[in-house]
């Protein structure tokens, strides 16, 4: 009977917090309800695995504890499979997400299951050596904690972020002192004027400089404004597609949007909260020779 | 990705015939109001860019 509380109580705490996890994933994954399922799935499946695995072994059950360890090499091909299909999905918007934020997306649904499984294994191990109770607490806490764990860094935590007013100096595109790039159409001008928008992000330190020097997570950054303010544009107008250019000494970064909603506080707001990218995350300043060129 | 560097002229338009001539297709206009208007025809119709030199000529890319 106990045996069956363990494991009971590991699986409800594992797959509360898968849910609780995939709740959070709004910025990284639009609303399939078909995603949600094979996800909800998963973390069903890893929940069983974590919550299992301590029982198995009190039980002398080694055979079972090695399929356990082998089930849950399957969860690497998470990472694969959301890898596989967002790749397939590039293309298909104006704006693609970029390799960058297919891999940290990939890997973060990856860590997840981990995570629901671990919620699982403490649950149950807590509920098996203390009380149901202590093993219902650690369950409800594990959403949160797991959470907290899964949290990466944003934008806004490494860099300032502020709205600035694009300008042609003749044909060619300025924010403040980033050249973004030269418009040949005198109607395209116009409506760059009218509708676009810009803001300035500037890094605070020499992580967030390398960070931001990366291709990949400016692509990120032009990618989630796309999707959150929408375009003024179709595929065959190639130039209001929405660029982020860098100022080559200071290391300063501009993002212009010819926006559907050319709201500029939604801008920046929305770059403050962009995720930094885990797969091109730069942090010079961790070593010797990074911290002797910085000053 | 819009940040690939393999911009390929497809067309130059132009209203001075001093001006260009080689490779890309080159359109002459007579003003600078058929020249803006061929450009935007023509980055339409090949899905390219339109830029302005300092001569004044206009340059189709296709980024």
């Amino acid at each position: 009977m106990t045996m069956w509380e363990d494991v009971v109580v590991g699986v409800i705490a594992g797959f509360l917090t898968r849910v609780y996890l995939l709740r959070l994933d709004y910025r990284q994954y639009p609303t399939y309800p078909h995603a949600y399922l094979t996800h909800l799935v998963l973390g069903g499946v890893a929940s069983v695995l974590g919550a299992v695995a301590i029982p198995a072994l009190l039980q002398r059950e080694y055979v079972a504890v090695t399929f356990l360890v082998l089930a849950a090499q399957q969860f690497r091909e998470i990472r694969a499979m959301e890898r596989d299909s967002l790749s397939h999905l590039e293309g298909q918007e104006l704006t693609e997400r970029g390799q960058a934020y297919i891999e940290t997306i990939a890997r973060t649904f990856e860590a997840r299951n981990y995570l629901a499984m671990l919620a699982a294994l403490t649950a149950s191990s807590i509920t098996h050596f203390t009380d149901p109770r202590w093993g219902a607490a650690a369950g409800l806490a594990w959403p949160f904690l797991g959470a907290l764990l899964s949290k990466g860094q944003r934008l806004g935590d490494i860099a300032t972020v502020r709205a600035a007013r694009p300008r042609f100096e003749e044909t060619l595109l300025w924010v403040e002192d980033v050249q973004i790039m030269e418009v040949g159409l005198g109607e395209a001008r116009q409506t760059m004027l009218e509708y676009g928008r810009a803001v300035i992000i500037e890094p605070k330190d020499d992580n967030a400089r390398c960070t931001l020097q990366a291709l990949g997570q400016r692509q990120a950054l032009a990618h989630d404004a796309t999707r959150i303010l929408g375009l003024r544009k179709d595929f065959d107008y190639i130039e209001f597609t929405p660029l982020v250019r860098r100022e080559i000494h200071s290391g300063r970064v501009a993002l212009f949007i010819v926006a559907s909603e050319p709201d500029e506080e939604a801008l920046v707001e929305l770059v403050r909260r962009a995720p930094v990218l885990e797969s091109v995350r730069k942090l010079p300043l961790a070593t010797r020779a990074g911290r002797r060129a910085s000053d | 990705m819009s940040h690939e560097m393999d911009g390929r002229i497809v067309a130059v338009v132009s209203t001075d015939r001093n001006l260009v001539a080689g490779g890309a297709p080159i359109f002459f206009t007579a003003d600078e109001g058929e020249k803006e208007r061929m450009a935007l025809y023509l980055s339409r119709i090949c899905r390219a860019m339109a830029h302005r030199l300092p001569n004044g000529c206009l340059i189709l890319v296709k980024h």
